[in-house]
C-alpha cells in the first residue's frame, strides 16, 4: 500500500496533546496505524508534551506520596497485561489478532464494525450512496459513519465548520484535491469544499467523520434533495 | 532566545540525571533507586498537568500517583532508541487524563508503540539517543515567538483544543491552527537542521 494523502500537522498535533473529540481520534487512528510517515511525525509532536512536561511548575505532592507508591510497587511487580487501564480498547499496534475477516479493516476501528466489510449492513442514503453508523462513540454533534459510494456516483459538492477526516478502506475516490485511494486519508478544514467520484469499476468505501454538521441542512437532507431534484 | 538564555538551558539539560537510563534501568533491573529520581522530579509536574483538569488538590495527586505507578509497570517496554523519557511518560499521563476526563477512549496503543511493526526504513539518526534530540527540540520550544509558544503550551499542557483556544484568546480558529503549523515548522526544521550537523 502506497500512501499519498497524509494528516495535516494541525490534526495530528490536536491528536497527540489528546484534545480531539472520540470520533476524530478513531480515524486518525486509523491512518496512522496504516502509515508509518504519519507515524514519525506523530512522535515528534509527542516529544513537544513531553518537554512540556519536563519543564512544567512542579505542585508538592504530599509528603508520604513516594513511599505509598514505593509500598504498591511491590505488589506489581509481574507484567501487567497490555490493556490494564482500558480493557475494551484493541492496541493500535499489535498485529493482526484474528487471522481470518477484516484485512481491509484497520486496527483501531475492528471493535466498531462487522468483522467483514461484505457483512456491513448498509443502509441507504441517496441512490449509490450508503452508510453506516458508528456508534459508541462521542461525536460532539458531528458524525462518525461508513460510507459506500458506487463506481461513477459522486457526492454533491460540499463544505464543513469543523473537521472533515475521510480514510479509505476499499476501491478509490477523486475531487478537487487530487486522487485518493486504499489508506490515503482527507484532512479538510473548514473553508475547503469539495464533490469526490468514486473513480474506478469498484464501490469505493471510507471511514468518515466530521466534527460538526457540514454546512447548510447536512449532507444526508442535502444529499436527498440533490438526488430527487435529478 | 537569547545565546544566555540557550546556554542556561543546556547547562539544565546537563544537570538533569538522564531519566532515559533511569527509566531503563528501572525496566531492565526493577531499580527503585532510580524509579525514585524519576518519581521526584516527574510527579510534581504530572500533578500540576493533571490539575488543568478542575483544579482539585487530592484528584490531581492521585492521578500523578497512578501514572507514576503506571511509569514502574511498563518501564520493561520503553525503548530509549524510540523515544525520550519524558515523551514516553508524558504519553502514560495524557492518556490517564484523557481516561478520566470524558470517559473517553483514547486510541493510543498502551504497548507505546515499542510493540510495533519496525516501520521500513528507520534511518541512521533514529540510533542517536533521544534524549539527545529532545535537547535540540526543547532549545527550538524556547525559542518560539511568544504567540506560538503559548498556543503550543495551551493544546499539549493544558489540554485545550484549538476552538477552546480560540475562544480564550479571542482570536479567530484559523489564526490558532496558523501559529500552531509555524510552530511545528520551525521545530522540525530544527530537528532537521541540528540532527544533520550531528550526522
Amino acid at each position: 500500500m502506497s500512501i499519498h494523502h497524509h494528516l495535516s500537522d494541525t490534526t495530528l498535533g490536536a491528536f497527540t496533546a489528546g484534545t480531539l473529540i472520540e470520533s476524530i481520534s478513531l480515524v486518525v487512528a486509523s491512518h496512522i496505524s496504516l502509515c508509518p510517515d504519519c507515524r514519525k511525525r506523530r512522535d515528534q509532536l509527542e516529544n513537544i508534551g513531553g518537554l512540556q512536561l519536563l519543564h512544567a511548575e512542579p505542585e508538592g505532592m504530599s509528603a508520604d506520596a513516594l513511599q505509598k507508591v514505593m509500598i504498591k510497587l511491590g505488589k506489581q511487580d509481574q507484567p501487567l497485561a497490555s490493556h490494564s487501564t482500558n480493557d475494551s480498547i484493541p492496541s493500535l499496534f499489535e498485529g493482526p489478532t484474528s487471522p481470518v475477516g477484516k484485512p481491509d479493516i484497520p486496527q483501531p476501528l475492528r471493535a466498531y464494525v462487522p468483522d467483514r466489510l461484505e457483512d456491513v449492513e448498509w443502509k441507504s442514503m441517496a441512490p449509490g450512496i450508503k452508510y453506516f453508523a458508528i456508534s459508541g462513540l462521542e461525536t460532539s454533534g458531528g458524525t462518525l459513519s461508513l460510507l459506500k459510494i458506487a463506481p461513477g456516483v459522486n457526492i454533491p459538492e460540499h463544505g464543513h465548520q469543523g473537521i472533515e477526516l475521510t480514510q479509505v478502506l476499499k476501491g478509490s475516490f477523486s475531487d478537487e484535491i487530487g486522487r485518493f485511494g486504499v489508506g490515503d486519508i482527507a484532512d479538510l478544514d473548514s473553508d475547503i469544499e469539495h464533490q469526490p467520484i468514486a473513480d474506478t469499476n469498484e464501490a469505493c468505501i471510507c471511514l468518515i467523520a466530521t466534527e460538526a454538521p457540514l454546512k447548510f441542512a447536512g449532507l444526508m437532507p442535502r444529499l436527498v434533495q440533490y438526488f430527487s431534484g435529478m | 532566545m537569547n545565546e544566555q538564555a540557550k546556554m542556561g538551558l543546556e547547562a539544565d539539560a546537563k544537570q538533569q540525571p538522564d531519566f532515559s537510563v533511569l527509566l531503563f534501568n528501572v525496566g531492565e533491573n526493577q531499580n527503585r533507586e532510580a524509579f525514585a529520581n524519576i518519581f521526584q522530579h516527574f510527579a510534581p509536574r504530572v500533578k500540576s498537568y493533571m490539575l488543568k483538569l478542575g483544579g482539585v488538590d487530592e484528584i490531581a495527586e492521585e492521578l500523578a500517583q497512578q501514572t507514576l505507578l503506571q511509569v514502574w509497570r511498563k518501564a520493561q517496554q520503553f525503548d530509549p532508541g524510540k523515544a525520550a523519557a519524558s515523551t514516553w511518560i508524558f504519553r502514560i499521563a495524557r492518556n490517564i487524563r484523557i481516561d478520566v476526563l470524558r470517559k473517553q477512549k483514547h486510541f493510543f496503543d498502551d504497548d507505546f508503540d515499542m510493540a510495533e511493526i519496525e516501520d521500513e526504513q528507520e534511518d541512521a539518526e533514529v540510533t542517536i539517543n533521544r534524549e539527545q534530540k529532545n535537547r535540540y527540540v526543547a532549545i527550538a520550544l524556547a525559542e518560539l515567538p511568544q504567540d506560538q509558544a503559548q498556543i503550543i503550551r495551551m493544546s499539549f499542557y493544558d489540554g485545550l483544543s484549538h476552538g477552546e483556544i480560540a475562544k480564550q484568546l479571542e482570536i479567530p480558529l484559523g489564526t490558532v491552527k496558523s501559529r500552531i503549523r509555524l510552530a511545528f515548522g520551525r521545530l522540525r526544521e530544527s530537528l532537521y537542521l541540528k540532527s544533520g550537523e550531528m550526522a
